[in-house]
């Protein structure tokens, strides 16, 4: 079962598909761009459709997803932690 | 891919349509009243009731008439009946409409109230609807739709597998000839040079990036905040995205991968050529479809995450989503459940192909979602204050 997807080799974040996922689940994942298999140690519980981080951020950093810059972190995060409005900002508004 | 065959009303300027809607369409907020009576008398009928169209002036009202005209000028419609509380703004929508060639007649309710204003329009609207019921549908080609698309409470799952499934049909409509278009200028904050790339030519990116440039200028002198739950919305949040961005770059997987657009409209504005085109305008829904509708738009993509219940009142809008609980507890308004892309078990080309299937029989008359559970939203856009 796949728990998380990931749109591209680059990004830091991938969005958890399944129905929930419980802290302390070893996930697998799979990046959409090269097809590739992630396994990880989630953290968080992360609902369905939000983020997990998939590396570690520092804060003030750059989020990437897509392959681009959505945002920019305002707490540390680590890889495994549920990324959302908590610790993600937008740098244009 | 190959032309598909549609069986589609051709209208007498050329466009085709797939649904034959009589309309009945009020030119102000006053005339509401007696347009939904009429359509409450004569079976067969579509009453447009709006909010607007008392002492505007300037570009919002040139854009009012232009919506209220392009929408009874849409190839969906056979006949109209406009009523509006005095002659003359009446024959300016009545004399816009003809000018398509889409019969119409107007009807005016000061001098002569509104009881004998709808006993005079009921009489016109049963007449269109028993003419209009005699119309047959021909065959025609689906490269002669125009077909508009726009997404709606997005959540991630759009960007991962509803709106890519929206850009694999565009990239297999567009070299067809199928005109096109993608929208909500604000939504694409973030992703707007990738999105200039995209343009056929450096004079369409020009366009394109002094449009999102002006709205973003008004965005950032009007904010108090940075618009968190308002761009992204509540909906858009619960779903998981976080950012304008984050938005922005799931939106855009609806022009697909290799799809250029060609030129930039205004709202209502209507296209001059095949192709992609992006309209230049607010975000909201209703206020997209209505003005993708009013610039002749005939069919609409609408993929959504949270699950948005939206429709039209003459454009069939089909609706599809991936997320899987949105599938399971709202089906009554999803048309198409691409929610199997997520676990790997479809592929793009799969769901592309699902879509295309479903835009075929929608052309031929099939009943989108929206249409059976009656949703008409309708909803004008302002560029400015009443006078």
């Amino acid at each position: 079962m796949i728990h998380f997807l990931v749109h591209s080799d680059r990004d830091t974040v991938g969005v958890v598909v399944v129905d929930g996922i419980k802290g302390g689940t070893e996930a697998t994942g799979r990046v959409m761009e090269t097809g590739a298999t992630l396994m990880m140690r989630v953290l968080d519980d992360v609902p369905l459709g939000h983020k997990l981080a998939i590396a570690d951020i520092a804060e003030q950093g750059t989020v990437i997803k897509y392959g681009h810059d959505i945002g920019r972190a305002i707490a540390p995060v680590r890889k495994g932690q549920h990324v959302h409005v908590h610790n993600l900002r937008t740098k244009r508004w | 891919m190959r032309d598909a065959p549609i069986a589609a009303y051709r209208r007498p300027n050329g466009r085709i349509g797939i649904r034959n809607h009589v309309v009945i369409m009020p030119v102000d907020d006053l005339s509401n009243a007696a347009a939904e009576s009429v359509a409450a008398i004569v079976d067969g009928c579509t009453a447009i009731p709006h909010a607007y169209g008392r002492a505007q002036f300037g570009r919002d009202l040139h854009h009012h008439f232009a919506t209220v005209i392009g929408t009874c000028a849409n190839p969906n419609v056979a006949a109209v009946v406009v009523i509006g509380i005095e002659p003359g703004w009446t024959r300016r929508v009545v004399d816009g409409i003809e000018a398509s060639g889409t019969p119409v007649r107007g009807f005016s309710i000061e001098g002569h109230g509104d009881l004998a204003t709808v006993a005079a329009a009921a009489r016109q609207a049963a007449e269109y609807v028993q003419w209009a019921s005699e119309l047959v549908r021909e065959r025609c080609a689906l490269s002669d739709m125009w077909i508009a698309m726009k997404c709606g409470e997005s959540d991630t799952t759009s960007g991962l597998a509803s709106c890519p499934t929206v850009g694999n049909v565009v990239d297999r409509i567009d070299p067809v000839g199928v005109t096109t278009c993608f929208a909500e200028t604000s939504e694409i904050t973030g992703a707007e040079e990738i999105c200039a790339a995209r343009a056929s030519t450096p004079t369409v990116a020009k366009a394109f990036l002094d449009a999102w440039r002006a709205y973003n200028d008004f965005i950032l002198r009007e904010k108090v905040d940075d618009l968190s739950e308002s761009q992204p919305t509540k909906g858009n949040i619960a779903g998981g995205l976080t950012t304008i961005e984050e938005k922005a770059f799931g939106n855009l997987e609806k022009i697909g991968k290799r799809t250029r657009f060609v030129g930039v409209l205004k709202p209502a504005q209507a296209p001059t050529a095949p192709g992609l085109w992006f309209m230049d305008g607010p975000s909201p829904g209703a206020e997209c479809l209505t003005n993708q509708a009013a610039a002749g738009f005939a069919l609409h993509l609408f993929p959504t995450g949270q699950g948005n219940v939206i429709g039209h009142p003459v454009m069939p809008v089909i609706k599809l989503s991936a997320n899987p609980k949105t599938c399971a507890t709202m089906p009554e308004h999803i048309d198409l459940d691409v929610s199997a892309l997520l676990q790997g078990t479809m592929t793009l080309d799969q769901a592309g192909d699902a879509l295309l299937d479903l835009i075929v029989r929608t052309c031929n008359g099939r009943r989108t979602c929206a249409e059976v559970m009656r949703h008409r939203e309708f909803v004008l856009t302002r560029l400015h204050m009443s006078a």
